[in-house]
């Protein structure tokens, strides 16, 4: 398999604070990744260096072969190419659900008016949202704008997808829903890089788990191994927390 | 008592001053258009981004910090006498030379209003809105923006409030608008109950205007609430 998302190095530093101390990863075409760690270990700093939210201190993000952290790159294409979902949705409050999927295929791509309404609407209806168009986000319930924010990036038909701790801003009883569409997402082969603090889930549904620590990748592997016979005592540490916590 | 309130003074006067406060009502409409549009094409150079942003940002930064600093009076003299005798757009009607006077010192005023509704929308918007592609004009004209006049509505009809009295300034022009024809008929006849009825005149304008901005803060108040509940 050959990467599709290269990240060599990756040094990011707020002023003196070093947020990510040099992170290595490939990812493959339809890999699912999982960054575990505990909040402030880097994971969200990683996803946003890596749709160039964030421009990295050092080391370099590559995206098909492509190195993004280059002078000159076209970085809002780039970005078209890389789907984020954030742990507080950010719809377009004053749009409604059908706007806010289609402004960037309106305004990015280009697509006439009743092309994208027509796609934003097979999408919507596929996560059984169809109803909800023409509503305004606020008269939805946390997990249907979490998923109107996924359908949102998934519209531009990403080359790579980053879920940030999308169900962390979530009433426990909505999680399940959106869970569902990222379980079904990783069916169909999309390729996936995912913060969360939802151990079980990462066990489902990674096909490879990274620990961070302090902005470093402590260790990584497939679940079974991760969650069963993590090797590192920082990792066992971290996940007899988690299991104390009841999370696992 | 019959300086101020003469009732026959009071009627001799109101036609005039009604007829010249025409020409308030006149300026401050057009006033206003003009100056919610040269407003936001201060904020928009203010808030320009990047090293390119830089020349753009200053000349926005020194306009608005001149433009405020200027009394309005000054500004009024300097615009309808100076730019005329200067030979800028020569034959312009006085009226003209008021509104772009207001439009000026306003547009500064209403810039700076603007931008405090442009950094009340949540930085999380403008990062949606660029993960998603877009440039960053067009993330200010369909994201920030729109968010960002609707929360400053009742502080621009508050500077409105403002702009409309202050119509009553380019009389020292000599512009025939309310207080100046008041002011004639007050020196002719020793009485000022006309530049009374010009106040009354500014009064039923702005009064209404004032209980719309408490009306429209509450309602904000409430969304808000509704919001967080």
């Amino acid at each position: 398999m050959s990467a599709l998302l290269g990240i060599e190095g990756v040094v990011k530093r707020f002023g003196a604070h070093e947020v990510l101390s040099g992170i290595d990863l490939d990812v493959a075409e339809g890999e699912v990744i999982c960054l575990i760690g505990a909040s402030g270990s880097g994971k969200s700093t990683l996803l946003r260096c890596i749709n160039l939210t964030e421009p990295v201190t050092a080391g370099r993000i590559v995206l098909d072969g492509r190195d993004l952290t280059q002078r000159g790159v076209a970085v809002d294409a780039v970005r078209r190419e890389i789907g984020i979902v954030f742990q507080s949705f950010n719809l377009f409050p004053h749009m409604t659900v059908l706007r806010n999927v289609t402004l960037a295929l309106r305004e990015v791509v280009g697509q006439p008016r009743a092309v994208a309404d027509e796609r934003a609407r097979e999408l919507l209806s596929r996560i059984g949202l169809e109803d909800k168009c023409d509503e305004y986000p606020d008269r939805l319930s946390g997990g249907q704008q979490q998923r109107v924010a996924m359908v949102r990036a998934l519209a531009l038909e990403p080359k790579l997808m980053l879920l940030d701790e999308v169900t962390s801003a979530l009433d426990p009883v909505l999680v399940a829903e959106v869970l569902a569409m990222v379980r079904e997402l990783a069916a169909g082969g999309m390729t996936m890089v995912i913060a969360t603090h939802e151990m079980s889930f990462a066990r489902e549904i990674a096909d490879r788990v990274c620990f961070l620590e302090d902005g470093r990748v402590v260790e990584e592997g497939p679940p079974e191994k991760m969650f069963s016979v993590p090797l590192d005592p920082r990792t066992q540490l971290f996940l007899e927390r988690i299991i104390e916590a009841r999370r696992l | 008592m019959e300086t101020f309130f003469s009732g026959f003074h009071f009627r001799e006067s109101f036609p005039l001053v009604w007829d010249g406060f025409q020409t308030n009502l006149k300026m401050m409409f057009v006033a206003e258009i003009l100056v919610l549009i040269w407003g936001l094409v201060i904020v928009v150079m203010r808030v320009a981004p990047g090293r390119l942003g830089l020349p753009l940002r200053i000349i926005a930064i020194a306009y608005v910090d001149l433009f405020r600093g200027v009394p309005l009076i000054v500004l009024v003299i300097l615009v309808g006498f100076g730019l005329p005798i200067a030979g800028v757009f020569p034959g312009l009607d006085l009226f003209w030379w008021g509104v772009i006077a207001l439009t000026l010192a306003y547009g500064a005023y209403v810039a700076e209003v603007y931008r405090s509704g442009i950094r009340s929308v949540h930085p999380s918007q403008v990062a949606a809105a660029r993960s998603l592609g877009l440039s960053h004009t067009k993330t200010m004209r369909f994201v920030v923006l729109p968010q960002a006049v609707r929360n400053v509505v009742p502080a621009l009809m508050n500077d409105f409030v403002s702009l409309q009295k202050d119509t009553a300034l380019v009389s020292v022009i000599g512009l025939a608008e309310g207080l100046q024809n008041a002011n004639v008929y007050a020196g002719n006849n020793l009485n000022s109950t006309s530049v009374i009825g010009v106040a009354l005149c500014f009064i039923v304008i702005t009064i209404p205007m004032t209980r719309l901005v408490d009306w429209l803060l509450v309602r904000d108040d409430r969304r808000r609430q509704a919001g967080f509940a």
